[in-house]
């Protein structure tokens, strides 16, 4: 205990100090983690309810978010670690934020975010109870090298789960880890719709790995299907008639849907009896989007909205979420280690979408290669500007008058964050913007 | 995903040059594009098709995927990369079209194997635990697995000039005594990331480790292989129009630039030792501070045996 506080003090320090410098998120974390490794588990590992685990290639931001605003919407008091800071040492330093010096976290459960590699490093210190496993798809395979290798990540996450794992049905990636949760934990299922299964190829990877077909399980009467009514109204229906919704988010696209899905079922396992649709449907039709997936800034009276890309899935998503809504479009592709230095995967997303209204800019490291993409999909670029800040003042000054679209890279979108955040009023990185 | 796999025949309607129809029809076979073809190599075909048609030809585009039957008269084969269970689910049909296959090399057809179909158009490879998978031997060399994987970006001296791509393998490939490479290594690791060559060439059959993918940003490439292609399927010569490739230029040449520089600034970095036969990968680029990404490469990189 003498160790958990001397951590605390330590890392509480560093917070303040770095603060003041207005910089990096995770120092704290690293230095109270150094003097006291177990720091989590004697912290986040006593919590009452529990702690859940998001993980999985996409939409993780988005599902926590989701999830936590639901679960508090049932009067619970959740920890959860802020956008972007999805490593352990983050975790810990949003906990520094909370904690009393006596090591005390006043939270009933935890809903943390956590990137696939970082969810196991995290679950040896502190096994989960529950996990939400959303889906696997190429990622940065400079970094993760197999689509595979991710998959076995995340099933050994779900035999490190104690009490109940909520898996995607429609991806067999993830719904094979049904065979190896731990005896005793509860399997339930988020999933779509069959009337719309027709619409999960564009989202999901072909999984190759076994000649026999996974059938797809059948759904119990607390396992959560998204059935759309229109392109942003649905319902999350349940065998046992306790449907959410008709409800409408704030995020647009069909990935935002699945994954309310996906976060309305694990809530529903979380909360047992005392779980309430219309506590959910509220609390899902509140929840803004997360910064970076279609932010929006106001940059002279018109919208701009800056969208985080990643990989083809991703990328694949936004086009499709913003699609119906032309406006003009740059896009900014950066290739450091956060990006992925690989950026082969843009031949993986069809841009025909872009190819009636076509491409302003072309910015970033990668610009002249993104181009180059765009014109194989017939989509015309009028400008290549690699440089970041460059681009956006072009950008900006020739659409003034309309709204204007940004698709980028993290750390391209980092870059024009910070520029914009000097000249317009911005929150900062990891908070929340005020809806 | 299936954004990909689904590509259709008509993809890249055209623009600029080359309208005119009437030249001939070029069929082109992907060989497993559903199974093999990670790290966007369906961007090959996607660019092997539209230069086609800018170049005034008609395109019949086969996805061949395992137990199909194997197209008669191919004028031109394409093959990717994929994962260790991608390479398992395309074994049993590569027995089967081995041998035609092997007929059609000898023969001149052009053919563009990446990474995991590159291996196995050797003769074996031999898995970290000894194990020796045999290939179809079309190309003379042998791929060893390693626990670590060559990653980062590659520049290369070609016939068709400067080659610019990204590799991501784990096998380590030794050429047998006269085989070609398919070029030389000016930055990145190669082969083998020893001897300086990279990929090997045999008749008009290549096989390369070069992702990217590699042919939108390597036109000259692109434009060699349906060179061959276009003589076989029309029995004339290739006329091609001209197409404007500056951005590929530009893509290329800024690419290499890099690659060079930072070739340069590591081998600097350890006095002058060079990065050839460090058994791992890369240079390590500026680590990102503040969100924990900037750890080191291979942290979670997993020791996979077989390829890519």
């Amino acid at each position: 205990m003498l160790r958990t506080q001397a951590a605390i003090a330590a890392g509480k320090v560093v917070r303040a100090a770095s603060r003041l410098r207005g910089g990096g998120s995770a120092l704290p974390g690293l230095v109270a983690e150094k003097v006291d490794p177990q720091l989590l588990a004697a912290t986040i590992g006593r919590l009452p309810d529990g702690v859940v685990v998001v993980s999985g290639t996409n939409g993780k931001t988005t599902t926590t978010k989701m999830l936590v605003a639901i679960v508090r919407e049932h009067g619970k008091a959740v920890f959860t670690n802020p956008t972007g800071s999805n490593f352990t040492r983050g975790v810990i330093s949003a906990m520094l934020a909370e904690i009393g010096p006596n090591g005390r976290l006043t939270a009933d459960l935890a809903i943390l975010e956590l990137d696939e590699a970082h969810a196991l490093r995290f679950a040896k210190v502190v096994p989960p109870t529950h996990s939400l496993l959303l889906n696997v798809a190429r990622d940065q395979l400079d970094r993760f090298a197999e689509i595979d290798h991710t998959a076995r990540l995340l099933t050994s996450l779900a035999e490190q789960t104690s009490t109940g794992v909520v898996l995607n049905r429609d991806d067999s990636f993830v719904s094979r880890i049904q065979t190896h949760v731990q005896p005793g934990a509860t399997v339930r299922w988020f999933g779509v719709d069959p009337s719309i299964a027709d619409r999960l190829p564009e989202l999901q990877e072909a999984d190759v790995r076994f000649s026999d077909e996974q059938e797809l399980p059948a759904a119990g009467p607390s396992d959560g299907l998204l059935k759309p009514l229109d392109d942003r109204e649905f319902l999350v229906t349940f065998a046992d008639g306790e449907d959410v919704g008709p409800v409408t988010l704030q995020q647009r696209g069909l990935a935002a849907m699945i994954n309310a899905t996906a976060a309305t079922s694990m809530a529903r396992m979380l909360l047992g009896e005392a779980f309430r649709p219309a506590l959910a449907t509220a609390a899902l039709a509140r929840v803004t989007p997360p910064f970076g997936r279609g932010e929006v800034i106001d940059v002279e009276g018109q919208p701009l909205e800056l969208v985080l890309v990643k990989n083809p899935a991703g990328f694949t998503v936004a086009l499709g979420t913003y699609g119906s809504t032309p406006v003009a479009t740059m896009i900014a592709i950066n290739d450091n280690y956060a990006d992925g230095q690989d950026v082969s995967w843009l031949y993986d997303v069809s841009f025909e979408s872009l190819r009636e209204r076509g491409v302003a800019l072309t910015s970033g490291v990668r610009a002249y290669d993104m181009a180059l993409r765009l014109r194989y999909d017939d989509v015309v670029t009028d400008a290549v500007v690699p440089d970041l800040e460059q681009a956006l003042d072009t950008f900006l000054a020739d659409h003034w008058a309309e709204p204007k679209r940004i698709f980028c890279t993290y750390t391209a979108m980092m870059r024009l964050r910070r520029v914009l955040a000097a000249r317009y009023d911005l929150p900062d990185f990891g908070e929340e913007a005020t809806a | 995903m299936s954004t990909g796999t689904g590509i259709s025949t008509e993809l890249g309607t055209g623009h600029g040059a080359g309208q005119g129809r009437g030249k001939g029809t070029v069929r082109v076979v992907h060989l497993y594009p559903r199974e093999m073809s990670i790290y966007g190599d369906l961007g090959n075909t996607r660019a092997l098709v539209s230069r086609l048609r800018w170049h005034g030809y008609e395109v019949d585009l086969v996805n061949h995927g395992p137990g199909d039957r194997f197209p008669d008269d191919p004028h031109l084969v394409l093959g990717g990369g994929g994962q260790d269970s991608g390479q398992a689910r395309v074994e049993d049909d590569l027995a089967v079209i081995g041998d035609r296959l092997k007929e059609l090399a000898a023969d001149g057809v052009p053919m563009l194997m990446i990474c995991g179909m590159y291996q196995l158009f050797g003769n074996a490879f031999l898995t970290v635990e000894g194990q020796r998978l045999p290939g179809l031997g079309i190309l003379d060399v042998t791929t060893q697995g390693n626990d670590k994987r060559m990653i980062g970006g590659v520049a290369l001296t070609t016939e068709f000039g400067d080659v610019v791509g990204y590799e991501n393998h784990s096998g380590s490939t030794i050429l047998g005594p006269g085989q070609q490479p398919f070029g030389r290594v000016r930055a990145g690791l190669g082969n083998n990331g020893n001897d300086g060559t990279e990929g090997a060439v045999t008749n008009r059959v290549y096989g390369t480790y070069l992702h990217g993918p590699v042919l939108p940003a390597n036109p000259a490439l692109a434009d060699g292989l349906l060179r061959f292609a276009v003589e076989r399927a029309t029995g004339r010569a290739f006329e091609p129009e001209p197409i404007d490739d500056s951005l590929a230029d530009q893509a290329r040449t800024r690419q290499v630039a890099r690659l060079l520089a930072a070739a340069k600034r590591s081998s600097r970095g350890r006095l002058g030792v060079a990065r050839r036969g460090v058994g791992v990968a890369r240079r390590s680029v500026g680590p990102l501070r503040g969100d924990g990404r900037g750890a080191k490469c291979d942290e979670s990189a997993p020791t996979v045996t077989v390829s890519d």
